[in-house]
């Protein structure tokens, strides 16, 4: 039998915001929980992986001024993906946040590149 | 008689069902007399039928919809019976988010999705740009104007901004509004930086003879970055309202960490797709 129950879905583990374990505000904005109880990644380390993307971007720079070769190209778009990858996981909580919302950008993020490389083969883009 | 003592006013959120049924002649709040209901208070079938209808009907919806799992532990049915005695589904049993048979926030869920087709236009966008940036005169090309040194700094101003968004957020779960709004007007300064960067970039690059019709690289180069550039101009105009719209008490107490974050994807979003500019249009040379 289904669990009869009056408790909102606010009281739950996953508030209507759709944070899993994320903040632990409960869907209501400002939440009656205690301040400073954040479930996600606390100010001292977004801070910490600003300062690491930060670097990351100066590294980019660099390498666009230094001859590596081969490495040149899949080095910049190795840096590119880790910074993007890095801000939609910790800045958005994506990694913290519901699952459908995952999907759901996951879907349109993925596509993209489809869809346009397909276009872009039809230009013969990627041909020598 | 009527009896005002507060000690006998029933507790509209511990005891729901109890409403115009206590030994309170007449509710004090509501006026209502014994065995009637409230006005704007749905009857409570208090019978064994009825509650028993709602629960199979909740348990259909929750075999209906159990594919569509809002937890991340696993553990919670959607619906949730009525909300127990069967009489009415209390205000923010969905959490306060208008009905959302999935449990999440239809505005964030919304947002998802904008930012979803989002990435279909830029890849679009970027696309163009990756096929014609090679179709330039031989003096106005990517090699010639773009000034790294000085988009780079661009770059960084509206990465620090991303991290000012996301201590806004945080600060705003944690109810301290004051440094959400301090951060939000940080973060609205700092794009104000990136696009004036960006303008003084565009005027130098016309300023050289790169016009918008002056090739197709020239093109798709003023589409994709002025695009980008308006999102983010649109981005400081969504801060700004949000912090006007918190000092004027105009967001609800239960919407202000929801509506910051929201506009925290937006301008986070913004921020990946420059990640992704930046390296594809700068610093890969055509």
């Amino acid at each position: 039998m289904t669990d009869v129950t009056a408790t909102a879905p606010a009281d739950d583990h996953t508030d209507a915001s759709g944070h899993g374990h994320g903040h632990g505000h409960e869907g209501d904005g400002f939440s009656a929980e205690e301040p400073g109880a954040h479930h996600g990644p606390s100010d001292i380390r977004l801070i910490q992986i600003a300062v690491v993307l930060a670097v990351v971007t100066g590294v980019e720079v660099l390498i666009s001024y230094v001859d590596i070769g081969p490495l040149f190209i899949p080095g910049l778009l190795g840096l590119m993906v880790f910074k993007f990858f890095v801000v939609v996981l910790y800045f958005m909580h994506l990694k913290f946040d519901n699952p459908i919302f995952r999907n759901l950008f996951w879907m349109g993020l993925f596509l993209a590149p489809l869809v346009f490389c397909g276009a872009l083969a039809t230009f013969h883009f990627f041909s020598p | 008689m009527t009896d005002t003592d507060n000690d006998t006013k029933p507790d509209p959120d511990t005891e729901p069902a109890a409403t115009g049924t206590t030994e309170v002649d007449v509710d004090p709040d509501t006026g209502a007399k014994p065995g009637e209901v409230a006005p704007g208070i749905p009857a409570d079938p208090a019978t064994p039928a009825a509650n028993a209808v709602v629960e199979a009907a909740a348990e259909g919806a929750n075999e209906a919809l159990g594919t569509l799992d809002p937890t991340d532990d696993g553990g919670r049915p959607i619906v949730e019976a009525g909300a127990g005695a069967g009489n009415w589904v209390p205000e923010g049993a969905f959490g306060d988010h208008g009905g959302s048979t999935t449990g999440l926030s239809n505005v964030k869920m919304g947002m998802w999705l904008f930012l979803a087709s989002e990435c279909l236009l830029f890849g679009g966008l970027i696309s163009t740009y990756m096929l014609y940036r090679g179709r330039h005169t031989s003096n106005l090309g990517p090699d010639q104007i773009y000034d790294i040194p000085f988009t780079s700094v661009s770059s960084f101003v509206l990465l620090m901004s991303s991290l000012t968004m996301v201590l806004a957020v945080s600060a705003a779960h944690r109810k301290d509004e004051r440094n959400a709004r301090l951060w939000l007007v940080i973060t609205a300064v700092l794009g104000a930086t990136f696009v004036g960067g960006q303008v003084y970039e565009f005027t130098s690059f016309y300023r050289e003879g790169l016009g918008y019709t002056t090739s197709l690289f020239s093109s798709s180069f003023y589409t994709l970055t002025g695009f980008h550039g308006v999102h983010v101009t649109l981005g400081i105009v969504m801060l700004l309202s949000t912090v006007f719209m918190l000092r004027g008490g105009r967001i609800t107490e239960g919407k202000k960490a929801e509506s910051i974050e929201i506009v925290g994807l937006y301008w986070h979003f913004v921020d990946i797709v420059w990640i992704i500019i930046f390296t594809l249009v700068y610093l890969i040379p055509a």
